[in-house]
């Protein structure tokens, strides 16, 4: 048996720091288990630190937030006040005892190399798997792009918008030299001041939604003034690299021999249906963002209830003090609601103090005051944002029969066509099963929401948590080899085949 | 509105069923609680199995839908994926090896054919099996179909003959004229019918409930692991474990598990198997999928480093003497049953199917049923252990 920490935190984005930090501070014996080499999470993505250089945060926001975060982390590390596992990521979480989770660990994997499949065979191992035992959990798994289909967005040279971002703060690797950023929300405006920053020429920003909703919405300003500024920064920034801004404009095709060399773009009403004449605009760099989805794997795995976000994504539900419906489980961060990295904060705080309190450790009650009343005012901004960029209502009129949904098992948007009419998929599950979208090496984390609105848009009705849910749930959170998961039972991992070995394997 | 024929559950079972009524002319109604194949249906590998059974009903069944499959069904076979891979069973030690022998020699006398695979040959066979082999059996007449497609299909085609699908439509009841079941009452309202099939797979028990009659189906857990996409003919048959032929006919509760791998057409491999009886248990059995990650293994070193990218599992409807239940219902006239066909519902599907349609029209079955009689249970629940 391993030893049982009082809390496992997944993910150390800024919940899970926030959380893990605020646990072990209040005397808990706590188990941090992150994804990527270093903390940050997708929002505070840095480049490796043993190669840092000066100004490398410039138009990192909150950077001091993270670092103030970061000394907590180290220094409570180095006290073995949290046992901090980063490269790892949970593939399995079981409740084998009752009060017990067990979480099952494996290193990292990128995902490159799972492209090439028959490298795979006599390829290397990847490490050693691990268990970690906790009577609580805080779960901050975050978020990932949502990403909707358009002829042509599989050309090499289309990103995620997140991507393109990611590539810069993380390696400062810039992906193209002219480029167009398009979808829709506030966060295109630091992906494309970013890439402006690094060198690119920025030919457009293409917002599908009408305008910079979160400085004329009253509600969203007043919540959250600091956004204000924030807005306004990134319209002077926009202004100084003279990016044209795009309102009520999409991306209808991405054109291409080999790779992006130009986008068709159009004006399009409130619902997304065309509305002007198309227009080309050169390009080689293109970045799609639609929001987010949060990353709801673990979660699911619980079993916690979940609900259909005001921006249309599956979320878990918490009450105000971070617990999902699942006795010992805490959310927070973009799994409760897309909302930002302040807001995760708060909720990876609250959480911890709402944990520690429940077990009698000594915790101000005007702290969690302070922080419940942050996170309601974060929440409404968030929610007056999901508003004010909505992913159109009538996207899927933008796909021809030939567009990629499911770009692992390539799968076309006439294939789900034929499967919905011909073949009766009425939902997402049946549309999963006789088309495929879904169910390559991505398991749905790019086509999930596409292929939830498709099968809902075809069976003229809206998307229930239900469809979501059965796109979310991963049986794995992450693939891991049969070699790791044969050692799970049996030390040798190899068990003699015949009948006599039965007893080897089952000793479990 | 009336129906010759309403329908319980559209899964393999229910669409096969369908299918070939309606082609007999009968006005068909499938009402399904949720989705097209939502149950065991999508659950399984698709497989198409003589090799597994040893000489009885099951095996004249089995031999009965191979010739559905590939006579009248051939025209649509591409529709499902439908392909005759063959399975080949190898034994691990030569005492397994002499069990295996004997049993295919029982098995070539009721029609199956089986050629003996020298440990030699393995390879010819399998290029990535292991060399720790004895040898093994190759059984030219298992092949695989994409379930779900077969089920689609199966329904397409039958209302293309004039029969109606309702989906998200539960059976609440049944119309009586005394005994006589004269239709069902569902969520959607009466559909009165000259005869009713349940064929609702693992949970048929509970619609026969219904009906005042006892039908014993119970669940039997299995999990399949499916891989990350392989180059194609990584792994060219369905290849199992000998061990696999007595853990199929067990009866055993706890968990069983071996090795079942396969590949399919859009390159995962398949890995099974496991049975156990925990209920509805919905929860991933660590202990489950880690011991046929293992004995895939022992069977494919290779495969030690190949992902897992998901895992899934089903529940088996499976009666105590794992025989399905097919016929008309002496006890409740009017209602009919075809259920119970545990892990080989996807293959014995069309043969059932098949045979149901004659037996409602009227027309001598072309196997005898007698074995598949649901009233065949005894009434006292301890004499079913």
């Amino acid at each position: 048996m391993p030893y049982t920490h009082d809390v496992a935190v997944v993910g150390a984005g800024p919940a899970g720091l926030a959380a893990a930090v605020e646990s072990a501070e209040a005397g808990l014996a706590v188990a941090l288990i992150d994804g990527a080499g270093q903390p940050g999470g997708q929002y505070w993505r840095h480049y490796d630190e043993s190669h840092a250089r000066p100004g490398d945060h410039r138009g990192h926001h909150g950077w001091p937030a993270f670092t103030r975060l970061r000394d907590r982390l180290d220094a409570l590390t180095a006290a073995g006040r949290i046992h901090y596992l980063p490269g790892h990521q949970v593939w399995l979480i079981t409740r084998d005892d009752p009060g017990v989770f067990t979480l099952r660990v494996t290193r990292s994997f990128d995902g490159s190399a799972g492209r090439a499949a028959a490298e795979v065979i006599g390829g290397t191992g990847t490490g050693p798997n691990r268990e970690v035992a906790a009577r609580a959990l805080i779960l901050c798994p975050g978020g990932y792009d949502r990403q909707l289909p358009v002829p042509g967005w599989d050309l090499p040279g289309v990103m995620a918008a997140g991507g393109a971002q990611a590539l810069l703060k993380g390696h400062r690797t810039l992906a193209g030299k002219r480029a167009v950023v398009a979808g829709t929300g506030p966060f295109l405006l630091p992906v494309a001041t970013g890439l402006a920053r690094a060198g690119a020429s920025l030919a457009a920003v293409v917002e599908a939604n009408g305008t910079l909703g979160w400085l004329r919405d009253p509600l969203g300003t007043v919540a959250v003034p600091g956004k204000g500024v924030e807005a306004l920064q990134y319209a002077a920034l926009m202004a100084r690299h003279r990016i044209p801004y795009r309102r009520r404009t999409v991306i209808r095709e991405i054109l291409g021999e080999n790779r992006v060399e130009a986008v068709r773009i159009a004006r399009v009403d409130r619902e997304g249906r065309r509305a002007g004449p198309d227009r080309e605009i050169a390009a080689d760099l293109v970045a799609l963002g639609w929001g987010f989805t949060p990353s709801l794997e673990l979660p699911l795995m619980l079993g916690v209830d979940t609900r259909k976000d005001t921006d249309g994504s599956l979320v878990v539900v918490v009450d105000d003090l971070q617990r999902s419906s699942v006795d010992g489980v805490y959310v927070a961060g973009e799994a409760t609601g897309v909302g930002g990295a302040a807001l995760a904060v708060a909720e990876g705080r609250l959480s911890a103090l709402a944990l520690s309190a429940s077990l009698r450790r000594p915790a101000t009650a005007a702290v969690a005051g302070r922080l419940q009343r942050a996170i309601r005012r974060g929440r409404r901004f968030a929610a007056a944002m999901h508003r004010a960029y909505p992913v159109p209502g009538a996207w899927t009129e933008w796909l021809s029969e030939s567009t990629l949904v499911c770009r692992c098992e390539e799968v076309s948007y006439g294939d789900l066509l034929h499967a919905c009419h011909d073949l009766g998929a009425e939902d997402p599950r049946t549309l999963k099963m006789l088309a495929r979208p879904g169910m390559g090496w991505c398991q749905g984390r790019i086509c999930g929401f596409a292929s939830a609105e498709i099968a809902s848009c075809l069976s003229r009705r809206e998307t229930t948590p239900e469809d979501l849910r059965s796109l979310s749930t991963r049986s794995l959170a992450f693939p891991v080899t049969l070699g790791e998961l044969a050692a799970l039972t049996d030390d040798t991992g190899r068990p003699r085949l015949n009948p006599a070995s039965e007893a080897t394997t089952e000793r479990g | 509105m009336s129906a010759d024929l309403v329908v319980v559950g559209a899964g393999v079972v229910g669409a096969a069923s369908a299918y070939f009524a309606s082609l007999a002319g009968l006005r068909v109604v499938v009402v399904e609680r949720g989705a097209l194949a939502g149950g065991t249906s999508s659950a399984g590998e698709g497989n198409l199995l003589v090799s597994d059974k040893e000489a009885g009903p099951e095996l004249d069944l089995a031999l009965y839908s191979q010739q559905v499959w590939r006579e009248d069904l051939v025209e649509h076979a591409g529709l499902w994926e439908f392909e005759a891979k063959g399975g080949l069973v190898v034994a691990g030690s030569e005492h397994g090896l002499a069990s295996l022998r004997a049993l295919s020699v029982h098995q070539r006398r009721c029609g199956v054919e089986v050629r003996d695979v020298a440990r030699a040959e393995l390879h010819d066979y399998e290029p990535h099996l292991s060399r720790e082999l004895a040898g093994g059996a190759f059984y030219p007449q298992d092949a695989q179909v994409q379930p779900m497609l077969v089920v689609a299909h199966l329904l397409r085609l039958a209302r293309e003959s004039g029969a109606e699908v309702r989906t998200r439509t539960e059976v609440v009841g049944f119309l009586r004229d005394g005994d006589r079941v004269k239709g069902v009452r569902t969520s959607g309202g009466d559909i009165p019918a000259g005869a009713v099939l349940n064929a609702a797979g693992t949970w048929a028990g509970g619609v026969a409930d219904l009906a005042g009659v006892r039908v014993p189906v119970l669940p039997r857990r299995g999990f399949i692991l499916v891989t990350q996409p392989m180059p194609a003919r990584t792994i060219r048959h369905k290849v199992y474990a000998a061990e696999y032929v007595g853990d199929v006919a067990s009866s055993d509760a706890a968990l069983q598990t071996s090795p079942v791998v396969e590949g399919t057409g859009s390159g995962t491999i398949l890995i099974g198997s496991s049975r156990e009886r925990v209920g509805f248990d919905r929860t991933v059995s660590v202990t489950a999928i880690s011991a046929l990650a293992a004995k895939a293994i022992t069977l494919f070193p290779m495969l030690r480093e190949v992902r897992a990218m998901r895992t899934y599992l089903g529940f088996r409807p499976y009666c105590p003497d794992h025989l399905p239940v097919i016929g008309p219902d002496p006890r409740a006239p009017g209602l009919w049953h075809a259920c119970g066909h545990e892990g080989a519902g996807i293959g014995l599907s069309a043969g059932t199917g098949k045979l149901i349609a004659q037996a409602l029209a009227g027309v001598k079955p072309g196997l005898d049923l007698v074995p598949f009689a649901p009233d065949r249970f005894p009434d006292d629940e301890e004499a079913l252990r």
